[in-house]
């Protein structure tokens, strides 16, 4: 337990202890907060929170430890992690080792002890900043100047190193209490994920509805997915600004001219954006959490949604045919969109929760609806 | 808007007299419904009796009554003033078992009575055990073995079924009054007979027993548009077997990870939509096992119960408020969160902080009372507490209790080893102290987890203040050093305390620790701007600036 410093790029900086033990010493990456309070397993694997720092605002966390099934991918994904508290122990059934044996197999910075609450009340009040934890005796100076130094998430292709570089198939199913994760067998429909760094989640809500997934890397070309003629197209979640990804904002565009139908989540709804003709800006300070209120505009229900994302999509620059299907109550910004003449929609926040509550599980099956009413056409 | 206008006269029971298992509570949440009531111009009819309660402040009602809390009394009341709506749910047990007789003995219809929050059938499929189990089965979700019996005859016969230890839980009490465990056939036969004369209908539960099953509930909320959020969870530190209302309990569950919580969430809102409250709060009851993770549903109150209040001023959430202002017509997106103001009451609280309820009992007073804490409720009051670690919030729910007791030292070196043991197997007020006592000892955190069931989590919690107990009192005010003092207080060590291991004074230990912080509740973990006030102290690490002219500032942040 050695002493550490985080420090962002406006000067302010906190005192904590690391509770990992990593090769290196020090990080650096856009600091950001979460206000989930459980699933902190999940967050860290999260291919979304590439290049960023991560602030957990609730107190105590690694109390029930990790296990091998909360992931949503291979490996621990945030550049670092930081709390007030740390659990000595882990506490569940299911607990297989503690928080600090995995980030330290991780080779992933936590630090602990930092008052996180005033960490939160600067980056709400000033927006998201870039940051720099050093761990041992670094003086506030040099934090400071590591933290300005920080390249900028916008000048980052950080999709290129969390998506699989070859291609795969998924047949795993949701985990059910008593059973682990289901088989699917026999899938009716096949579809084309565009992995931008994939939450298994997804993959598994996707396969529980009959889907024979197939994940192509982040550089397959529209037309190597339209030869594979998949009755469904699914762009993934992935990390950092949707702007800078040219490439496949242009394959998406081919994509939706096409009658195959395209569904969308984060930043496959940003790329979507771009790609019909809109535009993203980044948020003050994202969106990161588990409760924020989500309206249905075709329903008039209100969906508590699991969140994760630091851009959204301008409602000026939508063309005429796309209509706004969801927006978030807290700010009123967008929150779903589909096209008005093509099977075409995507989802801002994150359907598949992981962590995070199951109203919008519903969303998956509207996109097993819209294929299977197009399948064959 | 969509306020109701069908309706303008509203009726609200209160609690009645204080008793164990409902206390200010219900005057709480019952003055909270009845100023929201009023604050949308319906006109707000209450009946209470018990004149020490905020409620029956003149200004509160536009009209109280000071009557018993009968039915007879109340078709007076009801064929007098003639209101359109009778909202139930917010005056506890009592209002909710009033509403039913007087829906039973037809009053409601005879005057053209509206119930509003839950109605006769949802209160009837949350109260009755057969419907509940019946409910519950119906949407897959399982319960402890159970049979409800009338008759002694009845209960011997399913005896072995069961099989021991067995639940007895007499129907339509107040805070469980009347019920026991029994561990053998002979203690089964008295305390049968005893729930069947306490229950008002001769009617008793016998349940399958899950005594050392971790318990949890979890508070939710729904709309006339059927939306539904969860307030708050909340995982209790005494396992199965005591009651809740005599259980410490924390803000928020500590032990869940994430799919365990949404299975609790998913449960909870399908128990509330299956029972049919059409609005407002519920609480659902949960145990697990805690070796499989299987959950069982213990029970659901169809209205604003005693861990609403807990829940509201644990999330900054005004549950009864809200609850009101559903119960006539509006949706959660219509109401503003009290605290942001700027966001949506259709959210679910998240906090940065950890709470703390111990329960406060009044055994002196009653000195030949038996102390054993079990499935019926007897402690009197509760304290709550907040503080950014477990351990800072526990401490200081400690000395809430005004009990001269400043943390977790209770002058226990003289209590033989057999009287730890005891204590801490049979659950008593003193548990807690017993336990901290067994660590001071050596004890393992299997050997207390052996005798007490509570989670190794918390036990490990309490271990570690005995740990750092030691090691402050290895010291003394000239050698303590500056970070060893600075995590004592953020572990909720009081200057008391810190004084006694130190051998020194309060003032002194005061003169040479850390400057407290003000932290405030603001349903939202500082994601938005708070307007509200509600402040909890805290110790806190440093945070500093580089400032552009190279100087350095160093504070701890307060919010105050």
């Amino acid at each position: 337990m050695e002493k550490a410093i985080l420090a962002l790029e406006d000067g302010h900086f906190f005192y904590g202890y690391s509770f990992s033990s990593t090769r290196s010493k020090e990080v650096g990456g856009e600091v950001i907060f979460n206000t989930s309070m459980t699933g902190y397993q999940e967050i860290l694997t999260d291919p979304s929170y590439k290049g960023q720092i991560v602030v957990m605002t609730p107190s105590e966390i690694g109390n029930y430890g990790v296990n091998s099934e909360d992931v949503e991918s291979d490996r621990v994904q945030v550049n670092g992690f930081v709390v007030k508290d740390i659990s000595s122990i882990a506490s569940n059934w299911r607990a297989e080792k503690r928080l600090q044996e995995y980030l330290t197999e991780n080779d992933v910075i936590g630090i602990f002890g930092v008052d996180t609450r005033a960490l939160v009340r600067i980056l709400r009040d000033y927006g998201v900043m870039k940051g720099y934890i050093g761990i041992g005796d670094v003086s506030p100076e040099e934090a400071v100047r590591k933290a300005r130094d920080v390249p900028d998430i916008s000048e980052l292709n950080l999709v290129k190193e969390v998506s699989k570089p070859e291609v795969y198939k998924w047949t795993e199913g949701s985990w059910v209490h008593g059973i682990g994760f289901r088989k699917i067998e026999n899938p009716k429909y096949r579809v084309a994920v565009l992995d931008y760094g994939v939450k298994k989640d997804i993959l598994r809500l996707l396969a529980d509805r009959e889907m024979e997934l197939t994940c192509f890397p982040y550089n397959t070309t529209a037309e190597e997915i339209i030869d594979f003629n998949p009755d469904g197209i699914f762009l993934s979640n992935g990390p950092g600004d949707p702007e800078i990804l040219h490439f496949q904002i242009e394959q998406v565009k081919k994509l939706i001219h096409t009658d195959i139908p395209v569904f969308g989540i984060c930043l496959g709804h940003q790329i979507l954006s771009w790609a019909i003709g809109g535009r993203t800006y980044k948020l003050e300070f994202g969106h990161h959490g588990g409760n924020h209120p989500v309206k249905n505009l075709r329903t008039g229900k209100v969906e508590i949604t699991a969140q994760n994302h630091n851009y959204a999509t301008d409602p000026k620059t939508l063309p005429e045919d796309v209509e706004i299907t969801h927006i978030n109550l807290n700010d009123n910004t967008i929150e779903g969109i589909k096209l008005k003449n093509k099977p075409v929609f995507s989802i801002q926040h994150h359907p598949e929760a992981a962590p995070g509550p199951h109203d919008s599980h519903y969303i998956f099956d509207e996109f097993r609806d819209l294929i299977q009413s197009f399948k064959g056409k | 808007m969509a306020k109701r206008t069908d309706i303008n006269k509203i009726l609200l029971i209160g609690s009645g007299p204080i008793i164990i298992g409902q206390a200010a509570e219900f005057d709480y949440s019952g003055t909270q419904g009845a100023k929201a009531l009023k604050e949308e111009g319906y006109e707000v009819i209450l009946v209470n009796s018990n004149p020490a309660t905020i409620m029956t402040d003149p200004e509160i009602a536009d009209k109280t009554y000071i009557e018993p809390l009968t039915t007879k009394i109340l078709e007076k009341i009801i064929q007098k003033e003639r209101p359109d709506a009778l909202l139930p749910t917010l005056g506890g047990q009592t209002s909710l078992n009033l509403a039913i007789g007087l829906y039973e003995k037809g009053i409601l219809d005879k005057y053209n009575v509206k119930m509003i929050g839950a109605n006769y059938e949802a209160i009837k499929k949350a109260e009755d055990r057969e419907l509940f189990k019946q409910a519950m089965e119906k949407i897959g979700l399982k319960m402890p073995k159970s049979a409800v019996v009338k008759t002694m005859a009845e209960a011997v016969e399913i005896m072995d079924w069961i099989g021991f230890p067995v639940i007895i839980r007499p129907s339509f009490t107040l805070g469980g009054t009347g019920g026991s465990i029994a561990y053998n056939a002979d203690e089964f036969i008295s305390k049968v007979k005893s729930g069947l004369e306490a229950s008002p209908i001769s009617e008793v539960l016998l349940e399958e027993s899950v005594i050392g099953w971790k318990e949890f509930e979890m508070e939710v909320m729904r709309d006339k548009n059927d939306n539904c959020v969860i307030i708050c969870s909340i995982e209790n530190f005494d396992p199965m077997g005591v009651h809740t209302g005599d259980s410490i309990t924390i803000a928020p569950a500590m032990t869940l990870t994430d799919k365990e919580y949404q299975m609790l969430r998913d449960y909870s809102i399908a128990v509330i939509r299956e029972i049919g409250v059409e609005t407002g709060g519920s609480n659902v009851q949960f145990s697990q096992n805690p070796e499989t993770g299987e959950f069982y549903v213990i029970e659901m109150n169809p209205r604003v119960s005693r861990s609403s209040a807990l829940a509201s001023k644990a999330t900054g959430f005004p549950i009864a408020k809200i609850a009101a202002k559903l119960a006539v017509g509006y949706t959660l997106d219509e109401l503003p969160n009290d605290i942001t103001k700027e966001t949506p009451a259709s959210f679910e609280p998240t906090i940065d902080y950890i709470v703390t309820k111990i329960p406060r009992f009044d055994f002196a007073k009653f000195p030949e009372a038996d102390q054993t804490l079990t499935t019926m409720m007897k402690s009197v009051g509760e304290v709550m507490a907040i503080g950014r670690t477990f351990k800072e919030s526990f401490q200081k729910a400690l000395r809430s209790l005004e009990l001269g007791k400043y943390g977790f030292y209770a002058k226990l070196e003289n209590a033989s080893d057999e009287e730890i043991k005891e204590k801490i197997i049979r659950p008593t007020p003193e548990r807690v102290w017993y336990i901290a006592e067994a660590f001071r000892r050596g004890y393992t955190i299997d050997e207390v987890h052996q005798m007490s069931h509570i989670d190794k989590w918390f036990l490990n919690q309490i271990k570690e203040i005995i740990d750092l107990e030691k090691e402050i009192a290895s010291k003394t005010l000239g050698t303590i050093d500056a970070d060893l003092l600075e995590k004592a207080k953020q572990w909720g060590f009081s200057d008391r305390e810190l004084a006694r291991l130190l051998k020194t004074s309060e003032e002194k230990i005061r003169e040479k620790r850390i400057d407290v912080s003000y932290k405030v509740v603001d349903t939202c973990a500082a994601e938005f701007k708070a307007f509200t006030p509600y402040y909890y102290s805290s110790y806190e690490s440093l945070v500093g600036k580089v400032e552009e002219d190279g100087s350095i500032k160093l504070y701890r942040d307060s919010e105050n």
